[in-house]
């Protein structure tokens, strides 16, 4: 088994003139928690797409959970999961049936299904709302929901695109309990995120200006090197370079 | 296999969820081909006849008269002279005006025969074209009815003809526009909610989620095909019993052959639907695209004005649309009882449109873009 979850070299896309990841290298290690940083515009979601068999690079390499981004996306999709900005559950299924759903095309069994519902109804504390439509739940739940259906089938890599966005400071906490719940047992979380906050509760950080990663280390070196108090300090030091406007 | 069981079961609590989409599917159709048919007639009833009659004798009176009860004709007017009767057509109150000249009587008795001048308002076609024709049997017939009694040693001579018209023998037009309007209704469900509902799941953000599951292209695509393959399947036999309950139209032919036909039709429509949703990204933008074709397909499908009447382009356009062919094999079976051999180009023609719509369609959906 390859000893690192991600590893990418090079990696660019370009949309016409507009170069949105401009080359990036870097290396996810197995089991991490790797926060992926930077200002709006910078390119994260470019970035995360093309690793997520959704988008293909224009140039460079990388490699997700031993695939290839360019020949094997399939075989990346198999292992991995994947929460976008976008709310992607179905509004109009339950909690219940939405569980349902994204285990099944995951290939889980009927027995796993049952099971895996079940525990993570209780886990969300979400008995009393199972049946309910998942349009009708507060934000913050179906956010909770969205994370805990993207790893149903306990992939080995998740990827959280500004998953707390709009979510209050208790949920969010509760949110990073879950990740930290899901890191204990084994997956490799990649996440981006715009509070700095959270950045601390990462292992290691890359922060990406202008389509470039800019830094990347663990927070207390960031801000030894930065010689700043805080994450917000580091993140200011660099965004401020920037030359894209934020959009 | 197990995946598309998953991606079906969401598929159809879906649908059958969505308050907004099951009239759509299910109960516009129904309306629709309970008006429709009564709307669209071509018959020609109720038209305003503006009279002229210089000769006030008693065979113009008997000629009005004629005309009068046809049934056809309602006179509106009794002018003195022409002007007076063009003013009726231009207000409109009038559609043809007929002037019997001031010796009308007399030519009948002394020659069998006396001229009457006819104008018809032709801006409506079909009303001016048809009632002139009308008008002329009616003088035809007048004329003959004459001669027997004025000149009976020179009557019947001439050609009779007699016309007999074979698997519509009352020319009712409902039995005609029917089956045709069918076809439309479900071609507007399978053309139009195929493919908005797959581009919902783009402007949601769903299929996103979706590309990133090991789901494979054709796992996904049959999930969005077969609920509505099988919506097709209901809604038809919805519009035959309607057909056969409201109109009396019980088809002729074989219902396994129609039905085999339709299957095959459905699959192309649904192609067509899945092809503008791949290249669409909003509902607005599939929906105008789906109208556009749509549109063109129905206008140019037979269904109104005869394939066989139109110039060569129009011929070209009608023979590239799926409808045309469905159109043409459902009046077949239904009106006269076509068997295989006689559809089955169409068939073939059918099968190839198949192939073409969902094979571009998949190769321009992609999970990577």
């Amino acid at each position: 088994m390859n000893e690192k979850a991600i590893t990418c070299k090079g990696l660019t896309k370009r949309f016409g003139d507009f170069v949105a990841v401009d080359n990036i290298s870097f290396e996810v290690n197995t089991g991490e928690i790797f926060g992926f940083l930077g200002a709006n515009g910078a390119g994260k979601t470019t970035a995360m797409r093309m690793l997520c068999g959704l988008s293909y690079p224009t140039s460079g390499e990388a490699a997700v959970a031993g695939y290839d981004v360019f020949t094997k996306q399939e075989s990346i999709k198999k292992n991995i999961g994947y929460m976008s900005q976008k709310f992607s559950l179905y509004e109009n299924l339950t909690v219940k049936e939405n569980i349902r759903f994204y285990g099944g095309i995951y290939g889980l069994t009927n027995g796993e299904l049952k099971e895996k519902g079940e525990g993570l109804i209780n886990k969300l504390g979400l008995q009393g709302e199972s049946k309910k439509m998942v349009g009708e739940l507060p934000l913050g739940w179906k956010q909770k929901l969205a994370f805990s259906v993207a790893i149903i089938h306990q992939p080995k890599i998740v990827f959280l695109d500004e998953p707390t966005g709009g979510v209050d400071p208790v949920t969010r906490r509760q949110f990073w309990d879950l990740i930290y719940e899901a890191a204990d047992s084994g997956i490799t979380v990649f996440v981006t995120t715009h509070y700095m906050d959270e950045a601390e509760y990462c292992n290691r950080i890359s922060i990406m200006v202008d389509g470039r990663i800019d830094a990347l280390d663990t927070p207390a070196s960031l801000k030894q090197r930065y010689r700043a108090e805080t994450m917000d300090e580091v993140f200011y030091a660099l965004a401020r370079g920037a030359k894209r406007s934020a959009d | 296999m197990r995946t598309l069981r998953f991606l079906l079961e969401k598929e159809f609590k879906q649908i059958f969820r969505d308050k907004g989409l099951l009239p759509v599917i299910f109960i516009m159709p129904v309306i629709q081909l309970l008006i429709m048919p009564l709307a669209a007639n071509f018959d020609v009833k109720n038209i305003n006849l503006a009279v002229i009659d210089h000769d006030h004798s008693g065979y113009s009176q008997q000629l009005l008269a004629k005309i009068g009860s046809s049934g056809y004709f309602r006179i509106t007017a009794n002018t003195a002279s022409f002007p007076e009767a063009m003013k009726q057509i231009e207000s409109e109150e009038a559609d043809i005006i007929i002037e019997i000249p001031a010796n009308f009587e007399e030519q009948l008795i002394k020659e069998g025969a006396g001229p009457v001048y006819l104008a018809a308002d032709a801006i409506n076609g079909t009303k001016a074209g048809l009632g002139s024709s009308y008008l002329n049997t009616i003088l035809a017939d007048f004329n003959s009815e004459i001669r027997m009694k004025l000149l009976p040693q020179q009557a019947n001579t001439g050609i009779d003809i007699r016309s007999s018209d074979w698997f519509n023998p009352y020319l009712n037009y409902r039995i005609y526009m029917v089956p045709g309007i069918l076809v439309i209704l479900v071609t507007m469900v399978c053309g139009f909610v195929a493919a908005l509902n797959i581009v919902r799941e783009k402007e949601v953000g769903t299929i996103e989620q979706i590309n990133v599951t090991p789901v494979k292209k054709w796992e996904f695509i049959m999930g969005k095909m077969i609920p509505f393959w099988i919506i097709g399947m209901i809604d038809f036999t919805i519009g035959l019993l309607i057909a056969r309950l409201v109109y009396g139209i019980i088809p002729v032919g074989n219902l396994f052959l129609l039905y085999g036909f339709l299957s095959v039709y459905l699959v192309a429509m649904l192609g067509f639907g899945l092809l503008i949703s791949t290249y669409s990204d909003t509902q607005l933008q599939a929906m105008f695209v789906a109208f556009f074709f749509i549109i063109i397909f129905i206008l140019m499908s037979g269904l109104f004005i005869s394939v066989d009447n139109m110039p060569v382009w129009g011929k070209v356009i009608a023979r590239l649309s799926p409808v045309t062919y469905f159109i043409d094999v459902m009046r077949m079976i239904v009106l006269k009882g076509s068997g295989f051999n006689d559809i089955k180009i169409p068939l073939l023609i059918e099968i190839v449109f198949a192939i073409i719509l969902n094979g571009w369609a998949i190769l321009n959906y992609r999970k990577t873009a």
